[in-house]
């Protein structure tokens, strides 16, 4: 069973066109306070946790088929090269062949150590970053805007590392922000450091 | 009354100086009761710090920082988050039962993970942003 679960703090109508384009017969949930990424401690999406039919996580949060090939696009014409594209394909079928093999086999399974020793570790930083964010986005939905803004820089501030916090914060202030010049310097910023780690399959 | 988004909901009490409140309502936001050992839930009593307690009302500020949470609050201090400790959050994956929780759909019908045990789940997010 998929469950598909949109980080989307400007609610249900917002993620309704992929949702209905995706045609899915799986659970589509959506998310508005990022609910998820403070209970799975997620950083971003895509990403995904592979849990058992005892509800044991047998694969911690890792990227679910996304590359960096998307760091060498061309940003004017917004277009990758030939190659590129190919790898970021073979790439993203490969891990839906590997989510095909568990379901049917059960490999890729992580034993219980090597699952744990997976897991990123929720620091106090972590866990004060969601506190603010989730108070930014109270604000926010009651009118207060600047304030909500303060809580939510705050939070990317305490957890730097998470993508969600920041491209949503961006997001709420203004669609399209959350891909624009400040998300490319901050990806520009990671240096040899990963956007998306690979999952180690 | 000051808003305070607890783990689990959303609460409107009074309150006094940050987040002293009667015990009562100390219970209702944050599930521990006060008894004479300190603040209690299940079979745990965690102490409450002398400053933390006074006549007939809590500390919950103080309370919750004590569990290792963290507590902020908007300038004006008319609201206030109440967030996971890091060590729980630690704990409860550590032990790699999936957390359980329940999110609406597109629709609005509330889905809760463990509703599917017995099933595999690749659970994944996404994002329009």
């Amino acid at each position: 069973m998929v469950v598909a679960v949109a980080e989307e703090s400007r609610g249900a109508d917002h993620a309704r066109p992929w949702i209905e384009q995706a045609k899915s017969d799986y659970w589509q949930l959506i998310d508005t306070e990022h609910r998820l990424e403070d209970l799975y401690n997620l950083v971003n999406v895509p990403q995904a946790i592979w849990i058992d039919e005892q509800g044991k996580i047998v694969r911690p949060p890792e990227t679910a088929g996304s590359t960096d090939h998307f760091r060498g696009m061309d940003l004017k014409t917004r277009t990758m090269s030939p190659k590129a594209q190919e790898e970021r394909l073979a790439a993203r079928q490969a891990y839906m062949d590997a989510v095909r093999a568990w379901v049917t086999t059960g490999k890729h399974a992580l034993p219980e150590d090597e699952a744990r020793a997976n897991l990123p570790k929720v620091t106090p930083e972590i866990a004060a970053a969601h506190a603010h964010f989730r108070l930014g986005l109270w604000l926010r939905a009651n009118g207060r805007a600047a304030e909500g803004d303060l809580q939510m820089a705050e939070a990317s501030r305490l957890h730097p590392d998470s993508w969600s916090l920041w491209r949503q914060a961006a997001d709420l202030d203004e669609v399209g922000k959350a891909s624009g010049p400040a998300f490319w310097k901050r990806v520009q910023d990671l240096g040899e450091r990963p956007y998306y780690p690979p999952p180690k399959l | 009354m000051t808003k305070i988004l607890a783990p689990l909901a959303e609460f409107d009490v009074p309150v006094r100086d940050g987040l002293w409140m009667s015990p009562v309502d100390a219970e209702k936001v944050t599930g521990w009761t006060l008894k004479p050992e300190g603040m209690c839930r299940d079979y745990l009593c965690v102490p409450l710090p002398e400053q933390a307690l006074g006549t007939n009302e809590v500390d919950v500020a103080a309370f919750w920082k004590k569990l290792g949470g963290p507590v902020v609050s908007s300038e004006r201090r008319d609201v206030w988050a109440l967030g996971a400790p890091a060590q729980d959050r630690n704990a409860a994956l550590e032990g790699l039962d999936a957390p359980d929780f329940t999110l609406p759909d597109v629709d609005g019908t509330p889905r809760t993970l463990s509703q599917l045990k017995g099933k595999k789940v690749f659970l994944a997010t996404w994002a329009s942003w």
